[in-house]
């Protein structure tokens, strides 16, 4: 297992108040936990993976999230069991929509 | 509709219950994990597999429980355990309409295999003790995982038993049999004999399953209110009802005892045509079976 | 340690314990009380047959002799591996073996169970744990599985979990770690009369195994969880 953490700044979407949890920790996929946190302004994602070794990909896929979100206030954490980065990508996309009600 | 087999956990709880009425206790930011998956280098899950909570089913405070079979095949560790027989404490506590088990597990979790043993042990005596307190338990049985080992011990301890076709409940499962004693004892790779030996219409024919629906929410649920409409006054377990599971589980013993196959059961219950059983839909199925099935609840 | 001389040590002042095709039945007496003695041994795989023969016997003590302890004997390999019995739904034989002994109990019986060789997981699950309180003689071996097969299932290395089973409860078989986890309340070395003789007086109906592994240490989260679950806390107590 490996865990791993990023740090973005400079967001400006803003969460809702109630914790969210997206998918399943089964072989090939990944749980999103998505929550408020006061971070001064910060979205931290920190992740637990069981494929070790694929630190450059989550730093490629985080960013592009980050990219597309811009979350401010924001910690995600993350247990991961192997997912492809698309599946990582679609679990996110779905974590934020349901707390920010929007599309990125 | 949404097919039960297909839902995760949380999915069909929300299906289940009335629409955004499940609260969750000890939810997954609570951040509560098995504190035994690390040294074994396995992923944990924030919910540790398993949702517990408070909900209304038609308007009725009903809790439940949600077994995730997708982590870990649904399996109980010590958190997840505990958070069963937790909830099943609360609900005698605050007295709930009934408690709802949607059970998907392959029983004791052998990462952590004697917390997860005990564990087990523990909520079939709190299913015991909601039934004693006159609160009637269902089972749902839908999921890909079925319902076996220990939690196929604790599903017949509830009140009701409905299951899908798709779905499966039995003690061992076919490929440690088959490891045990050779493929000629048990070849998992037959699906179609898997199913026939531990799958829903089965259990239903045998009377331990007392509804056989189809794969959807809103069958399950539904089977669910008619379930506890059904138990409501007489939830707790009696003499009578052990003596007639007795007679009924020695009567078993007797008259199918010698059968070599599951079909061949069906052919002794007199049911006509019992090749075409694992082709009827549920509905069909239930109306066929009804002069031959034995329990009839 | 066999039956015989088991039965002999549990009970001086007499008993009549027989076996039967693995099966053990009879009664013992015990500071004059009689006691009805249920169980298996032979390292009994538990089939449909000797489950239900099981609740029969406890069936007839709670119809018969109402208010009278009732004794389980464990020796088990765990549930038998065969497609029939499957097929008929051993699980169910099971659970109705667990529900007798749950039902006696509320009919004010005193349940105590006493593995005495081994117990492994289903087999144990409806008898020695579905008792008041459970007990182990010192060389009793309690699991869920064998390494080798826990290996092959989990896809961890054997030597991995040989080398944690000594140190970790959570995997290791026998009588301490269990007694650690709360799952048994005493392991018994010597006056096996006298030990029972306490048992008896001091058996209790509640559930009381998650304090018991919160209070020893094997089992440090399953009694806060079960806790929080309950009363409605969302957050753990440190």
């Amino acid at each position: 297992m490996e865990t791993l953490n990023y740090r973005f700044e400079h967001g400006r979407r803003q969460l809702a108040a109630m914790p969210q949890l997206v998918g399943v920790v089964s072989s090939g996929n990944l749980e999103v936990l998505i929550e408020a946190a006061p971070l001064n302004g910060a979205c931290e994602i920190e992740i637990r993976t069981a494929a070790n070794g694929f630190g450059a990909t989550w730093q490629a896929v985080m960013s592009d999230f980050h990219e597309r979100w811009q979350l401010i206030d924001a910690r995600i954490c993350i247990n991961d069991m192997g997912a492809t980065p698309a599946v990582v990508s679609l679990r996110l996309d779905q974590a934020a929509e349901t707390m920010t009600g929007g599309l990125p | 509709m949404s097919s039960y087999l297909e839902c995760n956990a949380r999915e069909r709880i929300a299906r289940v219950f009335d629409t955004g009425s499940f609260e969750e206790f000890l939810p997954p930011a609570a951040r509560v994990v098995s504190p035994h998956l690390a040294q074994l280098d396995a992923p944990v899950s924030f919910d540790d597999g398993v949702i517990v909570g408070r909900g209304l089913l038609n308007g009725q405070v009903v809790f439940g429980a949600a077994q995730e079979g997708g982590f870990m095949g649904g399996a109980v560790g010590e958190v997840h355990g505990a958070k069963l027989a937790g909830m099943l404490q609360r609900a005698v506590a605050e007295r709930a309409h009934a408690v709802l088990l949607l059970l998907e597990s392959g029983g004791v979790r052998l990462h952590e295999a004697n917390a997860g043993l005990i564990a087990v042990s523990e909520v079939m005596r709190a299913i015991l003790e909601v039934r004693a307190a006159g609160i009637p338990v269902v089972v749902l049985i839908g999921g890909s995982n079925g319902c076996f080992g220990g939690m196929g011990i604790a599903a017949r301890c509830a009140n009701t038993i409905v299951m899908s076709e798709e779905g499966r409940l039995a003690m061992s499962g076919p490929e440690v049999i088959e490891t045990a004693h050779g493929v000629e004892e048990f070849d998992s790779r037959d699906r179609a004999l898997v199913w026939r030996t531990t799958g829903g219409k089965h259990r239903y024919l045998l009377g331990d399953c007392q509804m056989l629906v189809a794969d959807n929410t809103d069958a399950f649920r539904l089977a669910a209110l008619d379930a506890i409409a059904a138990t409501q006054g007489h939830a707790a377990l009696t003499l009578a009802d052990l003596e007639a599971e007795h007679l009924m589980l020695a009567t078993r013993l007797r008259d199918f005892g010698a059968a070599a196959e599951p079909m061949d059961i069906w052919k002794t219950m007199g049911i006509p045509d019992p090749a075409a059983i694992p082709m009827l839909e549920a509905h069909d199925f239930t109306e066929r079976v009804q002069p031959f099935r034995k329990g009839a609840h | 340690m066999d039956w015989q001389t088991l039965a002999s040590q549990l009970f001086p002042q007499g008993h009549t314990v027989h076996e039967h095709e693995q099966f053990l039945s009879g009664t013992g007496t015990v500071d004059g009380e009689t006691v009805a003695v249920i169980g298996t041994t032979g390292h009994a795989p538990i089939g449909i047959e000797i489950a239900l023969t099981q609740a029969t016997a406890v069936l007839a003590t709670v119809r018969t002799h109402p208010g009278r302890p009732i004794l389980i004997l464990v020796d088990t390999q765990g549930q038998r591996l065969r497609h029939r019995d499957e097929m008929l739904g051993i699980n169910s034989y099971m659970a109705h073996l667990g529900k007798c002994i749950d039902f006696a109990r509320r009919q004010g019986h005193k349940v105590i169970g006493l593995v005495y060789d081994q117990a492994l997981s289903g087999g144990f699950i409806t008898s020695g744990l579905m008792a008041d309180a459970c007990f182990a003689l010192p060389d009793a071996t309690i699991r869920v599985m064998g390494l080798p097969a826990m290996a092959r299932i989990t896809k961890v290395p054997e030597e991995r979990l040989t080398e944690l089973a000594k140190v970790d409860p959570v995997f290791a078989p026998g009588a301490g770690n269990y007694l650690r986890m709360g799952g048994l309340q005493a392991i018994w070395e010597d006056d096996l009369a006298a030990r029972l003789g306490q048992a008896l007086r001091e058996a209790d109906p509640v559930d009381r195994r998650r304090a018991l592994g919160f209070e020893r240490g094997g089992r440090k989260l399953a009694q806060p969880v079960a806790e929080a679950v309950s009363s409605g806390a969302h957050v753990l107590p440190s």
